[in-house]
């Protein structure tokens, strides 16, 4: 970006972009820490979870708050508003991923017989895909880097095959083993919860690829 | 001229006193002025001129410009920070973490909230984080205040050492098992032909040996390619640098992975002067791999199309496209864990470790590309590997 002859301003949007950042870092960290809970049962560390999201939404109150004076006193044009105006609805939809994470680490507790319980199995890899498009398209985000979010937006189809094979799998094995429907209902509602989390990382590459270039990324949805 | 008041007033001093000694004595005035005056002057003449003073300026030994140049060429990524912008970054750092770093706030370059509390606080200190520009690596942080706001943080991988005790796991987990099978079988009829081997027909014998022999080959073709798995893990940190003509490597591989009897099922289409940054075995390991799969489970005597383009994203884009069953959508993207097997049965009669496709993602992700495969029931499948070309 232009070095702006208002030091202010650049100071402005600096630490918007700073504060973006760091709700990302937070809410990578709930990802990968809750479904780390969920698998080994830790309610300790989902117990962590619950307390970064607060953080997280003060986070995003600051960003509102931020962005809202910047565009009144500010009055910026062309690139620095597509810039503010990302952050706005970025900070909104990462608030929503940490969300999502806060939702996993709650069902922590009401899975019951990890040991032996064998659709556990199926989260890791699927979560570590979630994981990674959250990771490339902050990535993304700090590079203003069109290329690798319309990549992350490319990958969101992987996340969704996934949740479907784990649906089915989930659902047989309830079939299977009546006694443990409670539990894998609620491995329904975590896979349920990482898909939506892939969904929104790429609501945000869409967000970062806007504030790049000034257009939305052609839409790569096939159904 | 400022003289240095230590030597020259206690002198002054003597030279009065004599003065009024030698005035007391009786001595002429004239002469007490002469001697004074030659004393005096002495002592005005050979006065220490003082040692040049610090010059008392407002500007930081540790400045940014002063300090950018003493670290650019280090190897280690170094930042330097003002309040929390990142004020300088050494070339190592720029291609750490990328040209826009600079100017930046320092969140935006390292979010994990380890870092961002330690980077937040006035203090110096180092902090251990997981993910700084891939997830899975691993850093540590090192900082120094150097005074003024400014401050110096040092990043050094740790990702390796992290990695080797965890690595060292997955492979008992995985391997013991695959192992433990054929070993079983071998033990088994091994220990049934000593015990009446006599007593057994020369064919059921014959076929207990060409088992032992089968299951002998499936251990050893397993554990040579548990051996290059763990070898590329091994090495997956370090980004090869070797430049390979992609071209010519996959032409060769492809056909040696076909073999002389399936040399005529395969097409190639490849672009000329492609070239990577790249490990030769391993990239040859990677087609073979590929072709070999795809001649295998296409279909007999179907063609099996691998070609090789430039993207426009200057990426090397290989594609191995057989015709076959295809693969259930549902198993896609189980694929690539070791030991997974959409057909155990036939995986197995054809001789697959099931280690294949693990083995080409390792290659894939230590030349930092990416791995896709596209298939559809009936139809065949694609896979798709994409390297960075070398640029220029």
């Amino acid at each position: 970006m232009n070095e702006h002859t208002v030091k202010a301003f650049d100071e402005d949007i600096t630490r918007l972009r700073g504060l973006i950042a760091e709700m990302g870092g937070l809410a990578e960290l709930s990802i990968q820490e809750s479904l780390e809970a969920m698998i080994n049962g830790d309610a300790k560390l989902a117990k962590d979870v619950a307390k970064r999201d607060k953080k997280i939404d003060a986070l995003e109150s600051e960003v509102d708050k931020l962005a809202v004076r910047i565009i009144a006193l500010r009055a910026p044009m062309a690139d620095d508003l597509r810039e503010v105006i990302a952050a706005l609805k970025i900070a909104g939809v990462v608030e929503r991923i940490g969300d999502y994470s806060k939702n996993i680490a709650k069902r922590v507790s009401e899975v019951e017989e990890r040991k032996h319980f064998e659709p556990l199995t199926l989260l890791p890899a699927m979560g570590e895909l979630a994981a990674e498009m959250v990771h490339d398209v902050l990535m993304a985000y700090a590079a203003r880097d069109a290329v690798l979010a319309r990549e992350v937006i490319a990958a969101d189809h992987k996340v969704d095959a996934f949740y479907n094979s784990i649906f089915r799998n989930v659902v047989s094995y309830m079939m299977e083993n009546p006694a443990t429907i409670s539990s894998a209902a609620q491995l329904l509602f975590v896979a349920r919860n990482i898909e939506r989390i892939g969904d929104h990382a790429t609501n945000v590459a869409e967000m970062v690829h806007y504030a790049a270039t000034g257009s939305y990324p052609p839409d790569e949805d096939d159904g | 001229m400022i003289r240095n008041g230590n030597s020259f007033w206690p002198g002054l001093l003597l030279a009065l006193a004599t003065a009024i000694a030698l005035f007391a004595n009786g001595l002429s005035l004239w002469w007490i002025l002469a001697v004074l005056l030659v004393w005096i002057g002495t002592l005005y003449l050979v006065g220490a001129a003082p040692p040049p003073e610090e010059p008392v300026s407002e500007e930081d030994p540790f400045s940014s410009d002063n300090m950018s140049e003493l670290v650019e060429f280090s190897g280690t990524p170094i930042i330097m920070m003002e309040g929390s912008r990142i004020s300088v970054a050494n070339r190592a750092a720029r291609k750490l973490l990328g040209k826009h770093i600079i100017g930046q706030d320092m969140r935006v370059a390292m979010r994990h909230p380890k870092a961002i509390r330690l980077l937040e606080s006035n203090k110096s200190g180092s902090a251990q984080i997981q993910g700084l520009t891939r997830r899975k690596d691993v850093w540590r942080i090192n900082r120094r205040i150097v005074g003024n706001g400014i401050s110096v943080v040092e990043l050094l991988n740790k990702t390796a050492e992290v990695d080797v005790a965890r690595s060292h796991t997955d492979f008992v987990a995985n391997a013991s098992h695959e192992l433990r099978t054929p070993l079983a079988s071998i033990l088994g009829y091994v220990e049934t032909i000593r015990d009446e081997g006599d007593a057994l027909p020369p064919q059921t014998k014959q076929k207990f040996l060409d088992t032992i022999l089968a299951e002998g080959t499936r251990l050893q073709s397993l554990v040579s390619d548990l051996m290059s798995l763990s070898r590329i893990e091994a090495e997956k940190h370090d980004k090869p640098a070797e430049s390979i003509a992609l071209t010519q490597l996959v032409r060769n591989s492809s056909s040696d992975a076909a073999g002389l009897n399936r040399k005529d099922r395969l097409a190639l289409d490849l672009q000329d002067k492609i070239f990577v940054n790249g490990d030769a075995r391993q990239l040859e390991q990677l087609t073979r791999n590929l072709v070999d799969n795809a001649l295998k489970y296409g279909h007999a005597d179907s063609e099996v199309r691998v070609s090789l383009s430039l993207t426009e994203n200057d990426e090397a884009k290989l594609q191995v496209t057989d015709s076959g069953e295809g693969i259930d959508p549902e198993q896609i993207p189980h694929l690539t864990r070791r030991f997974y097997r959409t057909d155990p049965g036939r995986s197995r009669a054809s001789g697959g470790t099931g280690l294949g496709l693990a083995i080409v993602k390792h290659i894939v992700e230590r030349h930092r590309g990416r791995l896709d495969i596209a298939s559809e029931l009936g139809q065949g499948t694609t896979v798709t590997v994409r390297i960075p070309a070398q640029s220029g």
